[in-house]
């Protein structure tokens, strides 16, 4: 167990390199650097820039030093001060403006996983057991309608109807009351009344795959011979089945961490614009556009190591729950 | 002097039949999918004959039609009389009562019937053949635009501009798959062929491709296309960049297949025979994963539209003046705009159902693709 988690986490290390190699090429690709654009934004406001200032700011970022050294000392300083670099367009240090936004799709996508399990659990195991009955077969086609709409088209048309029908407003997290106040138990609660929207709509397109495997996986099982010898045991058809097939097909609910995980992350980006939710997605897009390249590649690279991250305890958890993939 | 054959039997057309013959027998037994792959030829027509379909151009814009509501097909005349013929009314400018804004409203006063065949709107069909000849239309098209669909907020005719927008996303579609394919046989090939560390290092990249999360790093990659490019450019390139992860689906086809029939008896005796090792790639195993391949492709179509609308959607995909589906939505982007011109979403229906039927042909394909599985 402790060799497989070891490497395991062996394999994690190089992974992240590799990205961080990645985010850092994706920083440099735009032409000019952050110096240039600082020079224009100075120029635009009136202000004349100095060939000596920009030099020293050059030197001050490490600018003048060849790319390699950038790429270390820009990894060495995430590693041990948390340093991202700078926000041009904000004029603040990436790290402040991400952790709180980061924290929110944290918490959305993991609330979405849940859920989705709390769904997909109980539907599996009936659509596995009663094969071909009406109830399967309309999880079937609601299983390919909710794989085939975009989470974003479903997040407007649910906005549209709560407003035209209700008159609800589904957008952000908080309502107008509470945005700006400290915690307490109200916002806590007017939170969660904002909060399902958006697990709702990530949960559909998740929990239809989630159902489909599950139930693949359970009639497998259940057409292998144990089952029929527990049966002829006489052992009570509920009982039976929670207790083996269900347990054996239950890894994929596990191993729905890694491959679910990187489709909520980007879900939550998207649907974040349309439901004006404060997530990474908003400021992401918006340091895209204009060429904040800092602060949009550690977005890129601290989402792609948190599905990562996934990745990594889903292999954990499923070593753990099965003892075939531990002792392999 | 004629040799009589004997009547063959069903049974016999079973056991006599080719491997695709099977795979079409067994694909239409499966009727959702059949039904979709019609629906799938229709959307393609649709798309390649835009201008002729389109009862409009689809730059076409006036403020007296600004966010016109869809007009609805009538077949009772006000009169109470019935008309095989469909017909609209025409559209007349009035002011809400209570909020006192300019809106569009249908006046029963002005009837138009539908007619096939008319004359509109001049355009030239795959920059050839100049014609003025739409598949439908309304007489009076040049005083008042035929709204099937709606107008957007620049008073542009929805309809028409959802036909333009299908060539774009329909085709990305198709080019993107091809991209995946291009990559994914070659590289699930030698994956699959050689094994060992080669394989070990290309299942890894899969392995990381896979677990990123694809809208940021498509929104991240796109960026970086040149600003200058022209529109062409930026669409083969997002094309590419979308083909990024999807090649990553058909490696794996490629390489699971690859594995299981370097296996095959057939195989063993093809190399027994002494045939040479592209023969036997090209001639023995590629032909058995051929049906394989094109479910797996018609699955991956989706991912691939909707990769396009998302990316456009959001403001850092196809720019307009480029007309597609993604750039269509971006004008139903915020819930205000949605309120007012409902219509505005259209465009995410036809999304859908393209998707839908994807998904539904590739899962007929799917079974289909293995004819001797019981």
């Amino acid at each position: 167990m402790w060799k497989f988690l070891l490497q395991r986490l062996l394999l994690f290390i190089p992974t992240f390199l590799v990205i961080s190699v990645i985010t850092f090429v994706l920083i440099q690709a735009p032409p000019g650097d952050y110096i240039n654009s600082y020079a224009t934004q100075l120029e635009a406001s009136g202000e004349e820039a100095s060939e000596a200032l920009l030099l020293a700011l050059r030197k001050r970022y490490g600018l003048d030093q060849p790319v390699y050294i950038q790429y270390v000392k820009w990894l060495w300083g995430i590693f041990t001060r948390l340093d991202f670099g700078h926000s041009m367009q904000w004029n603040r240090p990436v790290g402040d403006l991400i952790w709180d936004r980061l924290a929110w799709t944290v918490l959305i996508s993991f609330l979405t996983i849940i859920f989705t399990w709390i769904l997909a659990f109980p539907i599996g195991i009936y659509s596995a057991t009663h094969q071909y009955s009406g109830f399967d077969y309309s999880f079937t086609f609601l299983g390919f309608v909710g794989a085939g709409i975009p989470d974003f088209l479903l997040a407007l048309v649910l906005m549209w109807l709560g407003f035209a029908f209700f008159g609800l407003d589904m957008g952000g997290l908080f309502s107008e009351a509470f945005r700006d106040a400290p915690w307490s138990w109200a916002k806590f609660v007017d939170m969660l009344k904002h909060l399902w929207v958006p697990v709702v709509v990530l949960s559909v397109s998740s929990t239809a795959g989630l159902i489909r495997t599950m139930r693949a996986n359970l009639l497998d099982e259940l057409r292998k011979p144990y089952v029929i010898t527990a049966r002829s045991k006489g052992m009570t058809e509920w009982h039976l089945v929670l207790k083996y097939p269900v347990r054996v097909a239950l890894n994929p609910f596990i191993s729905s961490i890694a491959y679910v995980l990187p489709q909520l992350v980007s879900g939550t980006t998207i649907i974040s614009i349309v439901l004006s939710l404060p997530t990474t997605g908003p400021i992401q897009i918006r340091s895209l556009m204009s060429q904040d390249m800092y602060l949009a590649g550690s977005i890129f690279l601290l989402l792609a190591s948190l599905t990562i991250l996934g990745t990594f305890i889903s292999d954990i958890l499923l070593a753990v729950v099965d003892p075939r993939i531990r002792l392999e | 002097m004629t040799v009589a054959t004997p009547p063959k039997s069903a049974e016999a057309n079973l056991y006599t039949a080719s491997q695709w013959q099977l795979m079409w027998w067994r694909f239409s037994r499966h009727r959702v999918a059949v039904v979709s792959m019609i629906l799938l030829v229709f959307a393609y027509g649709a798309a390649l004959f835009a201008e002729f379909v389109s009862p409009h151009d689809p730059n076409r814009f006036s403020s007296s039609w600004v966010l016109a509501p869809p007009m609805r097909l009538h077949f009772t005349r006000p009169d109470g009389s019935f008309s095989l013929r469909p017909f609209v009314y025409g559209l007349t400018s009035a002011r809400d009562e209570e909020t006192l804004a300019m809106v569009v409203v249908p006046d029963e006063t002005q009837v138009h019937p539908i007619r096939f065949w008319v004359k509109g709107d001049p355009y030239t069909l795959w920059g050839q053949f100049d014609s003025d000849l739409h598949l439908f239309g309304i007489d009076v098209w040049a005083e008042q635009p035929l709204f099937l669909l709606g107008a957007d907020d620049l008073g542009r005719d929805l309809f028409s501009r959802i036909m333009y927008g299908a060539r774009i996303s329909l085709s990305i579609g198709l080019l993107g798959v091809g991209f995946s394919l291009l990559f994914g046989v070659v590289l699930g090939g030698i994956s699959g062929y050689y094994g060992g560390l080669i394989d070990v290092i290309i299942q890894r990249i899969i392995e990381l491709l896979r677990s990123l999360p694809t809208i940021p790093l498509w929104l991240t990659l796109v960026v970086i296309l040149p600003p200058h490019w022209s529109a062409l450019r930026v669409y083969f390139g997002i094309t590419l960049i979308l083909s990024l992860i999807g090649w990553t689906g058909m490696a794996r086809v490629v390489r699971g297949r690859f594995l299981a029939l370097r296996e095959e008896d057939f195989i063993m005796a093809a190399r027994l025979a002494n045939a040479p090792q592209m023969r036997i790639i090209m001639r023995h195993m590629v032909p058995s994963f051929t049906s394989h391949l094109i479910a797996q492709m018609t699955l991956a179509v989706p991912g691939m539209i909707l990769g396009e609308t998302a990316l456009s959607f959001l403001g850092l995909g196809l720019q307009p003046p480029v007309v597609s589906w993604g750039v269509l939505l971006q004008g139903a982007q915020n819930l205000r705009s949605v309120v007012l011109a409902p219509w505005l979403l259209l465009p995410g229906l036809f999304v859908v159902a393209v998707i839908l039927a994807f998904n539904f042909a590739g899962d007929g394909l799917r079974d289909a693709a293995d004819p001797y599985a019981i």
